[in-house]
């Protein structure tokens, strides 16, 4: 973090362990992927793959920021689903209008996202029960506006930022970087940033130092919801249409918890990053293209992807080997 | 701490040795309510034959929640319930096909069995790799989901119900009560026993308050919470079974409905979602009240997008009432 943390390289590998392992694991991965894909790595396979996994990436970025104040949001699927189908309606006509469309999709996911902290907060429920319930909400406002798939979106905007830049690069995966740049990066480097992860830690004792916890908290929330409503509106730019699908919203949910997993953040807070999560979400996904290119029978695949789930997020067992004292586990 | 304990020096009263504190009078006043509500758009919500049908659809609900509420008082979660329902519906109604005429009267054990193996293996998870319950049992979830796809893919099982589930769940032999409400209060007698009146009890209790603290008074809390994750996967699975018996049929993704009204009804009915608090009085009224919600919003034709604002809208409202966490600084 300061200039004194970077210069000893061991800290920082130490620091950003669950990172690299999962930035090791995707590129094996995706090699693997690449070598024994009939086309080989051209834009075309790069790009389908890019707006698959930055969906998800977008949503277990989206879920990081609550777990590292130990809290969870339940509700990042259907914030997604609900912006993904209030995209499909609002996002539409000329350019300038979808303009004007994106910036009020995201304003509703924001917004989704601090009612939640809100009722955190100040309503001083648990998170798990309460986005619980607000998903509940979200996936009904969806279903109200959708209630049978369909819609459009505007597509310059969608095609844009679906297609490659300059002919190369996935502009989804632009899009990305672009999130961790004007939200991820300026966030963890402000105060509420830096409190969000000391509350994480220890709430008590954050608070004893004067720490802003329930600002903290809020701002998490919230920007939880604007991430997933990107996320929302990348799956419209992708799929021309909203659909109101609780599957949908539950599979990404529960996706997300195991990116954030994987990508070496503790769902005990404190500890982690989004980035980690972006990896964590691409390795996921890559399971799945796996499964494709080796050609296992369709019967197998959701038992192959279970196991490895469940694999993945057993590797967290390995703190038990480290531990001094039985008691530190008890916690 | 409630109004109920005017008796302090004499000893808990009745309602508090019922268990009766705020949040479950709340909870039993707003299933007054909601009839209310009902009998002012059709006096037929307060005929006895509706409240039975809805205690047998409520039965489901209240025994997968009678599991749920085991693993939420150690202050973990089951997230595996969906698939476990499903597991538990499928095995039984598949042993059938490969038991021949002893299957017909394993069926049932053996669904239940299913649903509790998959609960230890969560419970083994929890206790001995010491993973979060909320990512192992996702995990789990995911495994026995693909295991079911391969069941029902690959080997074109049995999936009729038998006679035996189907009078379990449907019929009604005592009074037109249904025998599906006669199992769920076997499971509740059941967990009122085994948490009023046994050591295993109190240590479920004591884990969920604080496990290092019951470990060094020398409870065994690896094997609570064992126990708890396998009972929460039986009951799940035994679920399972009376509504592969309900629809004459297991099918895939049964048991999705499930999951959040359980946690729904066990946190509603005051039990502490960190665990260490709560009785089984409480999940009954959250189970009827879900339940009653569900069927006067279907009922009054409500779309399924109303109900859903209108489901998690009560939920919050009520936990607002009566289930805030103490401040930050206490």
């Amino acid at each position: 973090m300061s200039a004194g943390a970077v210069s000893n390289g061991r800290y920082w590998i130490a620091h950003n362990a669950g990172v690299l392992t999962a930035a090791v694991l995707f590129a094996v991965m995706f090699t693997l992927y690449v070598s024994n894909h009939s086309a080989g790595l051209t834009p075309a396979v790069a790009t389908t793959a890019a707006n698959k996994a930055v969906l998800l990436a977008l949503v277990a970025m989206a879920q990081t920021l609550p777990v590292l104040t130990r809290g969870l949001d339940l509700s990042v699927g259907m914030v997604f689903v609900m912006t993904n189908c209030i995209a499909s309606a609002i996002v539409v006509g000329t350019v300038g209008e979808g303009l004007v469309g994106i910036v009020a999709v995201l304003a509703i996911g924001a917004l989704a996202g601090f009612v939640n902290g809100a009722i955190v907060v100040w309503g001083r429920l648990q998170p798990i029960i309460t986005t619980l319930a607000t998903g509940a909400v979200y996936y009904g406002i969806a279903l109200f506006i959708r209630p049978s798939p369909g819609g459009d979106v505007q597509s310059d905007i969608a095609d844009l930022l679906t297609g490659q830049v300059f002919g190369v690069v996935p502009a989804a995966l632009v899009v990305l970087a672009a999130v961790v740049l004007v939200v991820w990066i300026p966030y963890r480097r402000s105060v509420l940033g830096r409190a969000a992860y000391a509350v994480g830690s220890n709430e008590q004792a954050a608070y004893m130092s004067g720490v802003p916890v329930q600002r903290a908290k809020l701002l998490a929330y919230t920007l939880a919801g604007l991430l997933a409503s990107v996320g929302g509106l990348m799956l419209t730019f992708n799929t021309y249409s909203g659909e109101a699908s609780a599957p949908i919203a539950g599979s990404y949910t529960l996706n997300s918890i195991a990116a954030v997993v994987i990508g070496g953040t503790s769902l005990f807070g404190g500890w982690g990053s989004a980035i980690g999560s972006i990896f964590g979400a691409f390795v996921l996904r890559t399971i799945e293209d796996l499964l494709f290119v080796f050609d296992l029978p369709p019967l197998w695949q959701p038992l192959f992807q279970g196991v490895v789930l469940l694999a993945a997020v057993s590797l967290g067992a390995f703190r038990i080997l480290r531990v001094r004292n039985r008691l530190e586990l008890l916690t | 701490m409630t109004g109920v304990d005017t008796g302090a020096a004499r000893g808990p009263s009745l309602a508090g040795r019922l268990g009766v504190d705020r949040s479950v009078a709340i909870a039993f006043g707003c299933i007054l309510l909601i009839l209310a509500a009902g009998a002012l758009y059709s006096p037929a919500f307060l005929s006895p034959e509706y409240l039975l049908q809805q205690l047998q659809v409520g039965a489901f609900l209240g025994i997968i929640a009678s599991g749920a509420m085991m693993v939420i008082l150690l202050g973990h979660i089951d997230l595996s319930i969906p698939w476990v329902v499903t597991l538990g519906a499928m095995m039984a109604t598949a042993m059938v096909g490969w038991g021949g005429a002893a299957g017909v009267w394993l069926c049932i054990p053996f669904g239940v069995l299913c649903g509790a193996f998959i609960g230890t293996l969560n419970g083994l998870g929890v206790a001995y790799l010491r993973l979060p319950s909320m990512i192992f049992t996702l995990g789990m979830n995911a495994v026995v989901q693909g295991l079911m796809v391969l069941h029902t893919g690959g080997f074109a099982p049995q999936d009729q119900a038998t006679r035996a589930m189907h009078f379990l769940a449907v019929q009604r032999s005592l009074f037109g009560i249904p025998n599906a409400l006669f199992v769920w209060a076997l499971a509740g007698f059941f967990v009122i026993y085994v948490l009023k009146r046994t050591a295993f009890g109190r240590a479920v209790y004591a884990v969920g308050n604080r496990e290092s603290a019951a470990y060094l008074s020398g409870v065994n809390t690896n094997r609570v919470l064992i126990g708890c994750f396998a009972f929460s996967g039986a009951m799940a699975a035994f679920a399972g079974v009376l509504l592969a018996g309900y629809s004459n049929k297991a099918y895939q993704n049964m048991g999705d409905a499930y999951l959040l009204p359980a946690i729904a009804a066990v946190v509603l009915g005051g039990t502490n979602i960190l665990g260490g608090r709560g009785n089984y009085l409480g999940t009954i009224a959250g189970v009827i009240l879900i339940t009653l919600l569900q069927s006067i919003l279907s009922v009054m034709q409500m779309p399924e997008a109303g109900r859903q604002v209108i489901y998690g809208c009560v939920i919050i409202v009520m936990l607002l009432i009566y289930g805030r966490g103490a401040k930050a600084r206490s």
